[in-house]
């Protein structure tokens, strides 16, 4: 019978989660990295036993670990006691902005919170996305926002500068996470598109493979910036898609959910009858690709769920008609948040949908949100949920 | 020989318990111990200064001979006593954090 993995990572270390199909019963295993900020850990499609971690802290910097036997143990990629063939020490965690001037425009700046514009200082990698083709490719959102490529299982990284090089790039500015590039989705039909979401610049696609980019911000609205329906500065938290519509894409912003029918050329606003439409996470379910998951927070000011009840809200109309989920879920006294990268769904024949809060709650439902229990409630807070289906 | 003390998460992420021994060829400085600690363990790179820049992470401190010595230049001989061997260099975490 197949199975599920739930990777998490906590703002002290990651935990695996796993069972068989059934779901009810879970092993867990950790904490792994123990203390330090686990931001993303996340498989390979190509090859389940790979998974890739960004370990991170204020005093040691970014880490990035690999294990190739699913979790069970983990190595730096060429940090290893012995030395690459090159003969260099490891640098699996050197994330060096690209400032050569072939790259095309290499920027050194952007706009700081006073308006003023600040350099561009690596700080984290926020979320690691595996290639769909090759398990040594992978890509590495980071903070201060850009894109890095590695095609050597992570040991060496490679900035694809033309993100940061877009024109806009001076006009980018932080939220009050820090100027993060969170979320990469890899087109499954089209090799070389790929779209990104920083905060707070807004959502870019590429159309070959990483070279040039564009903003994907038409339709947008934030009152938080000096024109609300400006191209870039919006802030969006997250960005869906099911594999089996790639042009279709679901997006919680700041406040506001949306979506798009044309890869991101434009969006238009789905929050309907939700009772708020801020949050951070937003997913689609495996098999229907017109039935999403949000779960509202009050608003920006109070990042807890509202009225001290813990809902996912699901739409099976793709937007606008929503339905509350609570059954398995805390509904008095309840405030936690639920991180952008907090979502994920397994792909079994009755879809899974887990989540993680900040209060160290783990949450599967294995009938699709109809029902809701804890996996483990007592870990640190929960940065991040993947979810690998096994054979 | 000179004695490094890590701090726990590194003593974890280099695979190390205890001191780090390590042998110094020529002048042995800041910049000098921390080139061998890293040859020798290749993941701490950027652990303990930056991989660009080379400057001392933020919020590390290296203390000796109950001195703070995380201002000298990375270029200045260490204290004799750890040199020698007689004391550790100390490589101090920040008291700070959640």
């Amino acid at each position: 019978m197949s199975g599920v993995r739930v990777l998490v990572g906590t703002r002290k270390g990651a935990f695996i989660l796993t069972s068989d199909g059934k779901r009810t019963h879970w092993d867990v295993s950790g904490p792994h990295f123990a203390g330090w900020e686990m931001y993303h850990i996340k498989g390979s499609p190509v090859d389940p036993n790979r998974l890739y971690a960004s370990q991170s802290s204020g005093w040691f910097g970014q880490v990035i670990q690999r294990s190739s036997d699913g979790g069970k143990t983990w190595e730096t990629p060429g940090g290893g006691l012995t030395k690459n063939p090159e003969g260099m020490p490891g640098v699996s965690n050197k994330f060096v902005y690209d400032t050569s001037p072939e790259s095309g425009k290499p920027l050194t700046t952007h706009q700081w919170y006073d308006g003023t514009q600040h350099p561009w200082e690596f700080k984290r990698v926020w979320h690691l996305e595996p290639s769909l083709t090759d398990p040594d490719t992978v890509y590495a959102g980071v903070e201060d926002a850009a894109l890095f490529r590695s095609t050597d299982g992570g040991t060496s990284w490679q900035e694809l500068p033309g993100l940061r090089g877009h024109g806009t790039g001076p006009q980018w500015q932080p939220g009050a996470g820090g100027m993060c590039l969170h979320t990469v989705i890899l087109d499954p039909k089209n090799p070389n598109r790929i779209f990104i979401a920083i905060s707070s610049a807004g959502a870019f696609r590429t159309d070959d493979a990483g070279k040039t980019w564009r903003p994907i911000n038409r339709g947008l609205h934030s009152q938080g910036i000096p024109d609300p329906d400006a191209e870039v500065g919006h802030c969006v938290h997250r960005i869906a898609m099911h594999h089996s519509r790639p042009d279709v894409l679901f997006m919680q912003k700041h406040w506001d959910v949306m979506r798009s029918n044309d890869a991101g050329d434009s969006w238009q606003e789905v929050s309907g009858n939700l009772p708020t439409d801020f949050g951070f996470v937003i997913d689609v379910h495996a098999h229907e690709p017109e039935t999403i998951y949000v779960v509202p927070i009050k608003s920006d000011s109070e990042h807890f769920v509202p009225d001290g009840k813990l809902r996912v809200y699901r739409s099976r109309t793709g937007g606008n008609e929503w339905e509350a989920l609570t059954q398995g879920l805390p509904q008095s006294d309840c405030y936690v948040n639920v991180l952008r990268d907090a979502m994920a769904v397994d792909a079994l024949d009755q879809c899974g949908i887990y989540f993680g809060t900040t209060g160290g709650q783990v949450y599967a439902s294995a009938d699709a949100g109809d029902h809701w229990n804890a996996i483990v409630r007592d870990l640190p807070a929960v940065l991040s949920v993947e979810v690998q289906t096994l054979p | 020989m000179i004695r490094v003390v890590l701090p726990a998460h590194l003593r974890t992420l280099a695979h190390v318990d205890g001191e780090v021994n390590l042998e110094i060829e020529g002048r042995v400085t800041q910049r000098s111990v921390l080139d061998a600690l890293e040859a020798r363990y290749p993941m701490l790179c950027g652990t303990i200064r930056d991989h660009v820049t080379q400057q001392r992470r933020p919020f590390l401190r290296f203390f000796a001979c109950e001195e703070d010595l995380s201002h000298e230049s990375p270029d200045a001989p260490l204290p004799e006593a750890v040199a020698s061997g007689k004391e550790p260099l100390l490589v101090i975490g920040a008291v700070a954090g959640g």
